[in-house]
């Protein structure tokens, strides 16, 4: 009799010990994190630190250390985050939770502002303090949460439409396409080249992560249309809508868009295009350097995106910095984020780590524009650029976009269909 | 038997009542008596000792389990419209996390629950099938041994979430495993080749944690067994089924048991092999992650709640019905039959000094 119980008691602990694993991820105390709003108080000097995702071209160290060489006394600890942005997020919101003052300064993703400042994770900003009528207004939008600055923009992105040159001067186009039908007219006439022969046409990211999102939402915003209006409310089963959907929709159907494009990353498309199967291919400005130097470097060129009638708008990339509420020696904080985004920095991480500034006379550098060929096309992107939508569930709203948009795209929803369930579901997580 | 009803001060007089007094305990007892009260004696000293295991398994076992149950009923912080904030505190929502999972929310959880239960009787059907052949395989002995014992447990070795990124190679749509079948299947998109591709890695990764446990089971089994087999005439396959085989299911029953345990919150796999939000392969892990994620923590701890739920029923199951050794009791007894004599003399010496 004894030992069946201790037995019984070893095995539930063993079981329970299973089920720790499961159980652990779940738990957290439901206390809040709420303190003093709007009005903050910038306090303190001495030591802080800037909190990133891992940073390869070593550029953000460089600007770190020219800070602390001018105040020895507040020096700035670079915390490299990993590489990946969900487990950036992750990291910073456990940070929030326990009201850590490990990170001070936040490198926030532009889609993660209205989530961080909602849950008042982060400090509204004095914009007066920062030259924002200096920086492109797209990019000081993302920057925002219902009128008030609580990031000061640090980089920008935007997407491009790289084409290949060569082909398109053999086929006798002069200029690339503006619009996607005469993207597909420029195809047909590329294809009956003899080194068109097997190429596929266009491609984005759609495999059913943050890249389709993005490359739906440029779909849904080129043809006119939009996910979110301007005041965060789901504004997609119209028409306008349905035509951007449709362009993609379609073009997967009669094949202007390869079948295999539908598991593609940045990285896939890149591959491809590279490997000389596509003629047109959506893809990020990080992309131009690394083309450079394969194949078809010297054979390609960057085009605003194309759109239903006109170009289209791009979706918005990039990185703001934000102080954590939780953090200490905000005085600091605050001119660190001033030094961090100011033009001077900017031109530093474009030069070092080709990260766009969100400054609009940096584009314009003559110099630059002689390292960087693309950066008169991608102030373009950035200018006529729509942000994501700005919601504080945005990670309910791309998961609704990634849910409906793959289904149009794979062809197992008619667009009608699936853009009707993407407005059901979006109000459903707008609404609380 | 008799003297039980007396105070325990007074029921043995002599020297033993004084010192009992004292200290304002019973000694410990002696002689006939002794005989009735003695697992008093060890069993406190076994609590004794066992207590800070019991300590910290309940700080790091119970505490979480209950603040999770506790968790799964409060509902996520909810925005102010007035504000444009997040509510500082979440709202007691009694079961409704649950009554969502399973009403709102139903078919996702369903499909989940499908997709782990679907994966788990498949993958371990298969890892235990290999797992057992690659132990016959490295339980052998032929020259090269310790290089093939080495190159089966290298899956094993590899970091799962390594493992899926490996895959996901192998499966893109430009990937080797196209270039060998020379079809393109896009393996990575909805539909049944997504959870093939989810199984195969799996399987891989896994037959050699089975094939570990069995060997170490093989190891044991005596040669007289199999030499006194092999004159009564039976062949490699009676001998595998009629010895081999219960011989060593002690331990293929606590090495499938760890593997159903571990396929039931199979995450990293199909999330990074496929990607997250693909029905084919959503398990239930990936719906705690997804619901933690975007900072609903009650619901998450509902979810995990029912996964916990899930699989102490499925390590119960097996306990009670196949008879699943975890705790090694029932080994030491099956190992002691044998010698039973020797080890039951053992035994009853080290018990009279206690």
């Amino acid at each position: 009799m004894k030992t069946r119980t201790t037995r019984a008691v070893q095995c539930s602990a063993t079981l329970l010990a299973a089920g720790l694993l499961l159980t652990a991820c779940g738990s957290s105390d439901g206390s809040g994190s709420g303190e003093q709003a709007g009005s903050t108080s910038f306090k303190g000097r001495g030591p802080i630190t800037y909190a990133a995702g891992k940073d390869s071209s070593g550029v953000v160290q460089k600007v770190i250390d020219r800070w602390n060489q001018l105040h020895p006394n507040e020096k700035v600890t670079f915390v490299q985050l990993p590489t990946d942005a969900d487990s950036q997020r992750q990291q910073m919101i456990q940070n929030a939770e326990t009201k850590s003052d490990a990170y001070t300064l936040l490198s926030l993703d532009v889609v993660w502002t209205s989530e961080f400042a909602a849950h008042q994770w982060i400090d509204r900003l004095p914009a007066d303090q920062f030259p924002l009528q200096k920086m492109l207004k797209p990019v000081v939008e993302t920057a925002k949460y219902r009128g008030g600055l609580y990031a000061a923009p640090a980089s920008s992105d935007g997407g491009m439409l790289y084409y290949r040159s060569d082909l398109l001067k053999k086929a006798g186009i002069a200029e690339p396409p503006a619009t996607w039908s005469q993207m597909k007219a420029d195809c047909a006439k590329v294809k009956k080249l003899p080194e068109g022969q097997g190429m596929s046409c266009y491609a984005g990211q759609f495999q059913k992560y943050e890249g389709l999102t993005v490359n739906f939402s440029e779909a849904v915003n080129s043809a006119g249309g939009v996910v979110t209006d301007a005041n965060g409310k789901a504004d997609v089963d119209t028409p306008a809508a349905k035509q951007g959907l449709d362009f993609l929709a379609g073009s997967f159907k009669d094949g202007t868009i390869p079948k295999e494009a539908i598991t593609y990353q940045e990285e896939d498309g890149r591959q491809a295009f590279q490997a000389g199967k596509l003629v047109f291919l959506r893809n990020w400005p990080y992309m131009y350097s690394l083309a450079e130097k394969s194949k078809v470097a010297g054979k390609f060129a960057v085009a605003p995106l194309p759109g239903l009638n006109g170009p289209g708008s791009s979706s918005l990339g990039g990185h703001n910095l934000a102080l954590s509420s939780f953090a200490k020696n905000k005085a600091t904080a605050l001119d660190f984020m001033k030094f961090f985004t100011n033009e001077d920095s900017a031109g530093t991480f474009l030069k070092d780590a080709s990260l766009a500034p969100p400054y609009a006379n940096l584009y314009d550098d003559k110099s630059l524009d002689q390292q960087y060929p693309y950066l008169p096309v991608l102030k373009q992107s950035i200018l006529h650029a729509v942000p994501r939508p700005r919601v504080v569930q945005y990670g309910d709203v791309t998961s609704a976009v990634q849910q409906e948009a793959y289904a149009a795209l794979s062809g197992s929803k008619d667009s009608a269909q699936a853009l009707k369930d993407l407005q059901k579901a979006l109000q459903n997580s707008t609404a609380q | 038997m008799v003297h039980t009803k007396v105070p325990p001060g007074t029921a043995e007089h002599g020297t033993g009542s004084e010192a009992g007094g004292r200290s304002g305990r019973p000694r410990a007892p002696m002689g006939r008596r002794g005989r009735i009260t003695a697992p008093s004696g060890p069993g406190r000293m076994a609590a004794l000792l066992v207590s800070p295991t019991l300590l910290v398994l309940s700080i790091v076992v119970l505490y979480p389990t209950i603040m999770a149950l506790r968790e799964s009923l409060y509902g996520p912080k909810g925005l102010d419209p007035a504000t444009g904030f997040i509510r500082t505190t979440e709202p007691f929502v009694g079961l409704r996390n649950y009554a969502d999972i399973l009403g709102a929310a139903g078919d996702r959880f369903w499909n989940a629950f499908w997709n782990t239960t679907f994966f788990t009787v498949v993958t371990v059907g298969l890892e235990t099938l290999i797992g057992v052949a690659m132990a016959l395989i490295m339980h052998k002995a032929f020259r090269g041994r310790a290089l093939v014992r080495a190159g089966i447990l290298i899956p094993w070795a590899v970091p799962t979430a390594i493992s899926g990124l490996l895959w996901r190679w192998i499966f893109n749509s430009n990937g080797v495993a196209n270039a060998i079948i020379g079809h393109q299947i896009l393996w990575t998109t909805e539909g049944f080749h997504a959870k093939v591709a989810v199984i195969i890695a799996e399987v891989w990764k896994t037959a050699p944690f089975i094939g570990l446990l069995v060997l170490a089971g093989l190891q044991v089994i005596p040669k007289e067994v199999y030499e006194a087999a092999r004159i009564d005439g039976a062949g490699p396959l009676g001998q595998f089924w009629h010895i081999t085989l219960p011989l060593v299911k002690p331990a293929l029953l606590v090495a499938v048991l760890f593997r159903c345990l571990d396929a039931l919150r199979m995450f990293d796999l199909p999330y990074i092999l496929v990607g997250a939000q693909k029905t084919s392969v959503e398990t239930l892990s990936m719906l705690a992650q997804n619901e933690a994620s975007n900072v609903r923590f009650g619901p998450a701890a509902a979810y995990a709640v029912i996964l916990f739920l899930y699989v102490f029923l499925i390590a119960l199951g097996f306990v009670r019905l196949l008879g699943a050794d975890v705790v090694g009791d029932r080994a030491a007894r099956a190992a002691s039959r044998s010698g039973r004599r020797r080890r039951a003399t053992a035994m009853r010496v080290t018990e009279v000094p206690a």
